[in-house]
């Protein structure tokens, strides 16, 4: 990964903007996405996502693809439907009153929204972590194993026994906690609990992994360790990433998303996005005149 | 500096310097005011220890005589001749005439007692209910037949309220007491023949038209039997209501109606549960009066409100971090809430739970109405058996003409006091314990 020095500049002050940028960031216009939103061997498969809390609409026909054992970041100025983009892929904003998915999601080609679809194995299939850490008030032990024990993937304590330490050597923490699995999760520091969960998400042997902003409640440190910990992950898992950070963003993902006012206004290796944007509103963000 | 700039700066302090005397000046109201605020919080907490200390001392200082009764110690001769029977077997021993046993140790005490209506006051001395206890002796003990015991049996009431009155300052109460029985009370006391022992027939008995041998055992296993009815009732159910209405149930104006009714019912004065309990329970479902089945169905209906309520405050404080972690897991929404948000929830719902039951224990209206006010002297073997609860049974007695049920209300009255204490100290120490830091 290149290292990049980004000019961020302070944030807009009013009567400091030209016209120019005033139509740009006011400019609902933005019918097709620029770059490269598809790819050929795709894991999931979004097109025409349109998603409504109530009557305000949060997504404008979102197309996009994600590719099998890729990291895509998605970055954009806040409220501007990331997170949300991001929930309609395991249908976690199924749990949200009055809101409305619309368009054609798949994985592997099956298809994610559907009358006939059981949320449950979906989730088993498409994990996520949240961007406050939030492992559950129970023995690190219990927290790996639930996810296998609820999907009935494996009920012996053998087999548990060894899913937990898989789980946790891949998410980096056996070493850490292999004396005290039994002490509860919620006592660890605040890296050591996100990568509990990253080890929790990865016990039920998901497809993809979606990460909500993993790292923003993290210092450096534990920041540094989870970027190097979705690296290792990429050879296994699908990672979809939303991050606030373009350096982050530059860091850990090959494909970076730019989203604006709820529209995926450009898509394209993430070299490219952050020397050579394509659209002019992506390069306003990276530089820093808005976000 | 300029000269403009330089007395800018003496404005600035001057300014400030007005701005500080001002401060000065409120500083010492301010303080005062403080004070005084903080006076009026103690004096309220003052207040309110100051009623509860006299409303324990006034209770205590009524009730704690109860706790003793005066006996008398006989030599009791079990004579068959006097017994009027051959042996002993339970249907003998019914018929047996153990009031002519302790009539003739009396007898035997006083032998200068002649005369019809001495001899009757003789044997006023000891309770009416003296005779059923040398029966359980002599039941348990067969071989005593023929045999001279000792035995410490309960004095009457007349007895006990005169001994009781004699260690008090004021003057003796004699009431129905003579002059010459208070002779042979003072002789029996000098001898030590007459004590005021430990009440074990308080705990032991169940009601009684003779204060000596009334007791609140029945009133006690009867509140017991109606709580657990209410428990095992009222728990479930409202638990069960409480994780519908907050985790199912879709948020629109039915929904909206159901809380406001169930908040309306919690308020609702509990005679109205008892007139319901009547209609329905003992008129239309032909159930058995007086019973703690029907006790307890009663008080369900009164506790379910306050359980349903304190149990969807205690859910609702389960962050919503936990449900989305569990649900991100792909857990069903049974197992979210069975696996993670109800043991979080339990604490605070065991809590409400013992303190709708505290509430349930001590209430007495609506019991009235569905027939728990009648004469128990039974204890009651089972959840349809008539019986009464300790409440009602206070009641009761209050109403009593006896002097010695005075301060066996109050005595009562403690134990319900002592029950209910526990039961809320038991709550608080729950709550401390499973409080789960997350």
């Amino acid at each position: 990964m290149t290292t990049m020095t980004l000019n961020v500049g302070p944030a807009v002050a009013a009567g400091t903007e030209t016209a120019e940028q005033e139509s740009v960031k006011t400019n609902a216009e933005i019918v097709k996405t620029v770059g490269q939103p598809f790819s050929d061997d795709a894991k999931l498969k979004m097109r025409n996502v349109n998603v409504f809390y109530g009557e305000a609409q949060a997504i404008h026909n979102v197309s996009l693809d994600i590719g099998r054992n890729e990291v895509v970041a998605m970055i954009g100025p806040s409220g501007c439907g990331k997170s949300t983009f991001l929930r309609c892929l395991n249908r976690m904003n199924d749990t949200i009153e009055g809101c409305r998915v619309e368009g054609e999601l798949t994985l592997d080609d099956e298809p994610i929204y559907g009358p006939k679809v059981d949320v449950v194995p979906l989730r088993a299939r498409v994990g996520m972590v949240f961007q406050k850490p939030n492992p559950f008030p129970k023995s690190i032990y219990d927290n790996v194993a639930y996810g296998p024990k609820i999907h009935g993937i494996a009920s012996r304590r053998a087999e548990l026994d060894e899913i937990v330490e898989n789980s946790l050597r891949r998410a980096g923490l056996w070493n850490e906690v292999k004396d005290r699995l039994d002490k509860p999760g919620t006592g660890l520091s605040g890296g050591q609990q996100q990568r509990l969960c990253i080890a929790r998400a990865i016990a039920v042997s998901p497809e993809v992994i979606l990460m909500d902003e993993p790292c923003s409640a993290l210092d450096p440190i534990a920041t540094a360790r989870i970027e190097e910990l979705i690296d290792e992950l990429r050879e296994n898992y699908t990672i979809a990433i939303v991050t606030h950070s373009m350096q982050q963003a530059a860091r850990v993902s090959q494909r970076t998303a730019y989203f604006h006012l709820g529209k995926l206004v450009e898509v394209n290796d993430t070299e490219t996005v952050f020397t050579n944007p394509e659209h002019e509103l992506t390069e306003a963000y990276i530089t820093g005149r808005f976000g | 500096m300029t000269d403009a700039s330089n007395s800018k700066m003496n404005q600035v302090q001057i300014n400030q310097q007005t701005v500080r005397s001002r401060i000065e000046a409120r500083l010492a109201s301010r303080h005062r005011k403080e004070k005084l605020f903080r006076g009026l919080g103690i004096a309220s907490i003052g207040f309110g220890i100051l009623a509860v200390l006299v409303l324990f001392t006034d209770i205590v200082s009524k009730g704690a005589s109860a706790f003793v009764q005066t006996q008398i110690q006989l030599q009791v001769t079990y004579d068959p001749a006097e017994l009027d029977i051959d042996k002993v077997d339970h249907e003998s021993l019914a018929w047996a005439n153990f009031d002519g046993v302790i009539r003739a140790a009396l007898r035997e005490r006083f032998p200068d007692v002649r005369g019809r209506r001495d001899k009757r006051e003789l044997y006023a001395l000891v309770s009416s209910g003296a005779g059923f206890n040398l029966r359980e002796r002599l039941e348990n003990n067969p071989e005593l037949l023929g045999q001279t015991e000792t035995v410490w049996v309960n004095a009457d009431d007349d007895v006990d309220t005169y001994v009781k009155s004699l260690s008090k300052d004021d003057e003796a109460f004699m009431g129905r007491t003579s002059e010459q029985k208070a002779g042979w009370i003072l002789q029996l006391r000098e001898d030590g023949e007459l004590k005021k022992r430990f009440n074990t027939t308080f705990f032991t008995n169940g009601d009684s038209r003779e204060p000596e041998q009334a007791g609140i055992r029945a009133a006690l296993v009867g509140s017991l039997f109606t709580l657990l009815v209410t428990l095992a009732l009222s728990f479930p159910i409202g638990v069960a209501a409480a994780i519908y209405l907050e985790e199912f149930a879709p948020k629109n104006r039915w929904t909206d109606l159901i809380e406001v009714n169930i908040n309306n019912l919690a308020a609702v004065p509990s005679i109205v549960f008892g007139l319901l309990g009547l209609a329905i329970f003992i008129n239309f479902f032909e159930m058995p009066r007086s019973a703690p089945l029907v006790g307890g169905l009663v008080l369900t209906l009164m506790t379910l409100p306050t359980i349903i309520i304190s149990s969807r405050a205690s859910l609702k404080s389960v962050p919503p971090s936990i449900r989305e972690a569990a649900m991100g897991m792909g857990a069903s929404r049974m197992q979210v809430v069975l696996h993670h948000v109800l043991p979080l929830a339990m604490p605070g719902m065991l809590t409400g739970a013992i303190i709708g039951m505290a509430q349930a224990l001590g209430e007495t209206a609506p019991l009235l109405m569905i027939g728990m006010v009648a004469f128990i002297v039974d204890v009651p073997h089972g959840v349809t058996d008539p019986s009464t609860v300790l409440p009602v049974q206070i009641f009761l007695w209050a109403d009593s003409p006896e002097r010695a049920f005075v301060e066996r209300t109050s005595a009562a009255i403690m134990v319900l006091l002592a029950v209910l204490i526990t039961m809320n100290t038991c709550a608080v120490w729950l709550r401390k314990k499973l409080e789960r830091r997350w």
